[in-house]
């Protein structure tokens, strides 16, 4: 035996050394983030607190009262570690990206940031979590009785051993004491406790140095001879018939989903993480941790029913072999294997609890009911702490009370109760990972029930006959109903228990929390969250895509950050030049702070917090369709609106134009109008005057009156002219809107302009000459018009030629694409100032006697420029008046 | 006392030689003028009691040249007598700010030039 205070004090050495580890890496761990304790090897050792005392002692027990079974218990972690890539990367890799910090955190987090789901999860963990505690509890207390116990009373004793729950009180006291001391010291961002981790890799190489040392140690009993190791073994043991059946298969699933569910695996798994490098070694490692703990469970349990008295406890072989030879240093090593794993686990478990109970119970339900202390950051700490702190006490107690009130010996049993028990976290977990219209009430209802079923059939049975269920309950159902057995639910008989227990929760789990996701839309933040699980890899933060708008004035935002975080903290977060600037923080900033607050008091309590200051545009699927339906006939009617606004002013300005052109022709027939007026009025006046002198003068002189007679007669000739120019202009002017062009030969058109002139000739005793001809040429008009100038042309040349032998020649000429006539008479011709002015409208040739209305060559002119060419006179200098015209040859020559 | 002399500005030879005729007939001095230019020089080197302006003249207008014979101070007190084919209003508006003493429009009758012109000489 060994003296109880020896033990003790190696105890508490053994708790100092672990005190100095943790230290040291709380230490290391401010100086600089990282360094050997964020190394692959440190997080896969950490990572084998699944190994509780449980897999210690108990594994050398199941192996001697069911054989192989225990092999399940490691394959399954070792399958889910070795496939890390289907799963485990993506559950690591969004726990890291959305600083994840429990398994509460993060279903709550994945459906839509729900309180009721973290508190359930939170709920099922705390109860899953107590009977294990209860266990490392039951394991501790046995050791260390079993160990202190003299050498011959152990083996009568160690089966029939009576818990001392004083000693198992002091324990759990212990414990507490060094989680709350480690674990809640502080409240971190990510929630990562570098020195607990460290303490317990240590204690993961005690219990592997620990086991190893008492399995080679019984192989070498048998003088290193496998043959002899595996003489004496019973039946069960290896006979395989045995094991592998539904009762394996499901402990197969259990472990597997254990070692993702677990609280304090989700913890040392995910939470600690901080890069996928750790996953990956840890892939490789963990299993062959495993492995390596696993080697020499067969031959000590072979040894411990062989050596030990029959009857002996098989959970203690570990122990109670070497202690039976004697070996007092193997001993207590293995007594401080058992007492690390053992410690290690309710430490970690402790605190994932106590951060869960702090962010998914106490604080939603303190924020609700206004409890939060208003005093400051401080207090806001220290209220946490104090929730934390409790929340570690409460746990532990529990283990405690579990342990006082349960029946269960074996520890084995009490494990998988626990093992079941979060196994209802996987299709939550799972489905939220890789299904995306997974929903919070489909989860909610699957756990509840999961719960519900998990408590019926497994829980409360596990208490034995207790007043929470009555013997003939178990045996019969409640009030005789036999289909509501809890062993044998609906008839479903004959089957382990266990087995029962984890078909009927599981599948109800499953089925619920499918149909009732399907069986509603989630809510818009819901998707989005789902999207930003499931999407993990192609969407790595929050910040990227937001369909959530979100405003809030800073300094509310800063109000609450202090009271969390802290003054420093918050002024570091609030540190931006451009957030310093600004009063009304905008959807990142916000997220920063909520993502910020949320590694302190959970995703669905920083909601909460954040919620009372934000005012909060969730924007459903719908009302984006509405929106962007919106903005596109926005846009669509704005279009339109420029699009009629460039018609009007096109309009306008076409109006514009119009008018311009309206008063320009107004003015222009207020010029004609003037005009005539004054070319009508000027014979007139004459006319008039005269008429009057010769009124007024009966007796004038012969000579005079006829004079006086010849003007009248004159300036009335000239009227008639006049009126009758106004006429041909006025038919000039309609004619040109009424024809259209056609295609024609202006020499034919020259030609009877000629023969029309040729009486006119004759009578003034003109010579009328052709002389040159142009090749035959196409002009496109109207052929009546170029006539008129023709003819006009031809016989002004006529009517104003004074000179003695008058002669007027024609030529026309085509060349580069012009047709050119000269007119040319040999009269005296026309100075060179008046070669415009006779173009203009009432002017007239110099030849008094001979005067026209003035119109006809500004009508000749007009009618040209239609054509498209010009009318001018020849300024050679020669003698007599040459007119030339030139129109261009439109169509195709010759 | 001498006879009243006229300045007839008329580029219409017909008219001019009508008014001519019944200015003489009227026992008025009279001096012609076939074009503004012609009239202002006439002005300068003589001394008319009053004038008989056309208006619508090649080269200076009737217009033009009232203004500047009321610009000239020596000239300025002479009456003018406006006489013009251009019966509109507005033009008979531009004869009055120019400075016109009377405004007759054509055809007139001759009764009416002579009454108009020996009311502005006072000879009446």
């Amino acid at each position: 035996m060994l003296h109880p205070d020896l033990v003790i004090a190696i105890c508490l050495a053994y708790v100092a050394i672990l005190f100095a580890v943790a230290f040291a890496g709380d230490r290391r761990a401010r100086r600089d983030s990282g360094g050997w304790l964020s190394s692959p090897l440190v997080y896969t050792l950490s990572i084998s607190i699944y190994c509780s005392s449980w897999t210690f002692f108990g594994a050398v027990g199941s192996a001697a009262r069911n054989g192989l079974e225990f092999i399940a218990i490691y394959l399954g972690p070792t399958i889910v570690f070795v496939g890390w890539w289907v799963f485990l990367r993506k559950l690591v890799t969004v726990g890291r990206v959305h600083n994840t910090t429990s398994i509460a955190d993060f279903i709550s987090a994945r459906y839509g940031k729900s309180q009721t789901l973290g508190a359930v999860v939170t709920l099922i963990a705390v109860i899953a979590t107590a009977p294990y505690i209860s266990l490392q509890l039951k394991a501790l207390t046995d050791s260390f009785q079993v160990l202190t116990l003299p050498r011959g009373a152990v083996t009568a004793a160690s089966s029939t051993i009576e818990p001392d729950y004083v000693l198992a009180f002091w324990i759990a006291a212990g414990l507490c004491v060094f989680s709350i001391i480690f674990g809640v010291r502080n409240i971190d961002v990510n929630e990562r406790h570098h020195g607990v981790v460290a303490a317990i890799a240590v204690e993961a190489v005690v219990k592997l140095v620990a086991l190893l040392a008492v399995g080679l140690w019984v192989v070498g009993l048998s003088d290193w001879d496998p043959a002899l190791v595996f003489a004496g073994a019973p039946a069960s043991i290896i006979d395989p018939a045995e094991t592998f059946g539904p009762r394996w298969l499901t402990l197969l699933f259990l472990a597997a989903a254990a070692v993702i569910c677990l609280p304090r695996q989700f913890q040392v798994t995910v939470v600690e993480n901080s890069d996928n490098r750790q996953i990956r070694t840890a892939s490789w490692l963990f299993p062959l941790y495993l492995l390596l703990l696993c080697l020499f469970v067969i031959p000590i349990a072979i040894a411990g029913l062989e050596r030990l008295p029959a009857g002996s406890n098989p959970d203690l072989f570990v122990l109670t072999l070497p202690m039976q030879e004697n070996y007092n240093t193997l001993t207590l090593l293995a007594f401080l294997g058992g007492f690390s794993s053992a410690t290690s686990m309710v430490i970690v478990s402790s605190i994932a609890l106590s951060t869960m109970i702090s962010n998914h119970i106490v604080m939603p339900l303190a924020l609700r009911l206004s409890l939060l202390p208003q005093a400051g950051a401080e207090a806001m700490r220290h209220f946490i702490l104090t929730t934390r702190r409790c929340a570690v006490v409460f746990v532990v107690l529990l283990g405690l009370i579990y342990l006082r009130a349960s029946n269960s010996d074996a520890l084995a049993a009490i494990g998988l109760i626990s093992f079941c028990g979060v196994a209802q976290f996987l299709p939550s977990l799972v489905g939220g990972l890789y299904w995306s219209r997974a929903t919070a009430a489909g989860a909610l209802v699957g756990l509840v029930c999961g719960l519900v079923l998990w408590g019926y059939t497994l829980v409360l049975p596990s208490f034995g006959g207790t007043a929470l269920m009555s013997a003939s309950t178990i045996a019969d159902g409640p009030f005789g109903v036999l289909w509501l057995r809890p062993h044998a639910l609906f008839g479903l008989n004959g089957y382990d228990p266990l087995v029962h227990a984890v078909f009927w929760s599981m599948t109800a789990n499953v089925l619920l929390f499918v149909l009732v996701s399907l069986a509603r839309e989630p809510t818009p933040l819901a998707r989005f969250q789902s999207m930003l699980f499931v999407d993990v890899f192609r969407r790595q933060t929050e910040t990227e895509q937001r369909i959530i708008r979100r405003t809030a004035r800073i300094a509310d935002l800063r109000q609450i950050a202090e009271r969390i975080l802290g003054p420093a903290e918050a002024t570091a977060l609030f540190a931006d030049r451009e957030v310093r600037r600004s009063i009304i923080a905008g959807d990142n900033m916000i997220s920063r702070v909520e993502q910020r607050l949320a590694a302190n008091v959970g995703a669905a309590s920083a909601r909460s917090l954040i919620s009372r200051v934000v005012s909060d545009e969730t924007i459903s699927v719908q009302e984006l369709k509405r929106l962007a339906g919106e903005a596109e006939q926005i846009r669509a009617y704005s279009e339109e609106l420029e699009r009629k606004s460039r018609q009007v002013e096109a309009t306008a300005a076409a109006l514009a134009a119009a008018n311009q052109r309206l008063r320009e022709v107004d003015a222009q027939k207020d010029e004609f109008l003037s005009q005539i007026s004054h070319e009508v009025r000027t014979p007139m006046t004459s006319i008039r005057s005269f008429s009057d002198i010769l009124l007024a003068e009966p007796a004038m002189q012969e000579e005079q009156k006829l004079r006086f007679l010849n003007i009248i007669q004159n300036e009335s000739s000239r009227l008639t002219r006049l009126l009758d120019s106004i006429l041909e202009l006025d038919l000039l002017r309609t004619a040109s809107a009424r024809h259209a062009p056609v295609d024609f030969d202006p020499e034919d058109v020259l030609t009877s302009a000629m023969e029309s002139c040729e009486a006119l000739a004759h009578t003034a005793g003109t010579t009328l000459v052709r002389l040159r001809s142009a090749a035959s040429v196409t002009l496109s008009g109207e052929p009546d018009k170029l006539a008129q100038i023709f003819i006009n042309l031809i016989s002004n040349a006529i009517k104003y030629n004074d000179a003695p032998k008058p002669k007027v020649s024609v030529s026309s000429s085509s060349s580069g694409g012009v047709y050119e006539v000269r007119v040319e008479d040999n009269g005296r011709g026309i100075a060179k100032q008046d070669h415009e002015r006779i173009f203009l409208k009432f002017e007239r040739g110099p030849v008094v006697g001979h005067q026209g209305a003035g119109l006809g060559l500004s009508i000749s002119r007009q009618i040209t420029e239609q054509f498209g060419g010009k009318l001018f006179l020849d300024e050679s200098g020669k003698s007599g008046a040459c007119f030339i015209l030139q129109v261009p040859i439109s169509g195709r020559e010759g | 006392m001498g006879k009243i002399r006229i300045l007839i500005v008329e580029d219409e030879p017909n008219i001019l030689e009508s008014l001519s005729y019944i200015l003489r007939r009227a026992n008025f001095d009279v001096a012609i003028a076939a074009n503004g230019l012609e009239a202002l020089e006439r002005l300068s080197r003589t001394k008319f009691s009053a004038m008989i302006l056309d208006v619508m003249m090649p080269g200076i207008s009737g217009f033009d040249v009232l203004r500047q014979v009321r610009a000239d101070r020596k000239l300025c007190d002479m009456p003018v007598i406006i006489l013009t084919a251009k019966g509109q209003s507005r033009d008979r508006q531009i004869a009055h700010e120019a400075g016109a003493t009377e405004f007759i429009t054509k055809p007139f009758s001759n009764a009416d030039i002579i009454a108009c012109l020996q009311q502005v000489t006072g000879t009446g």
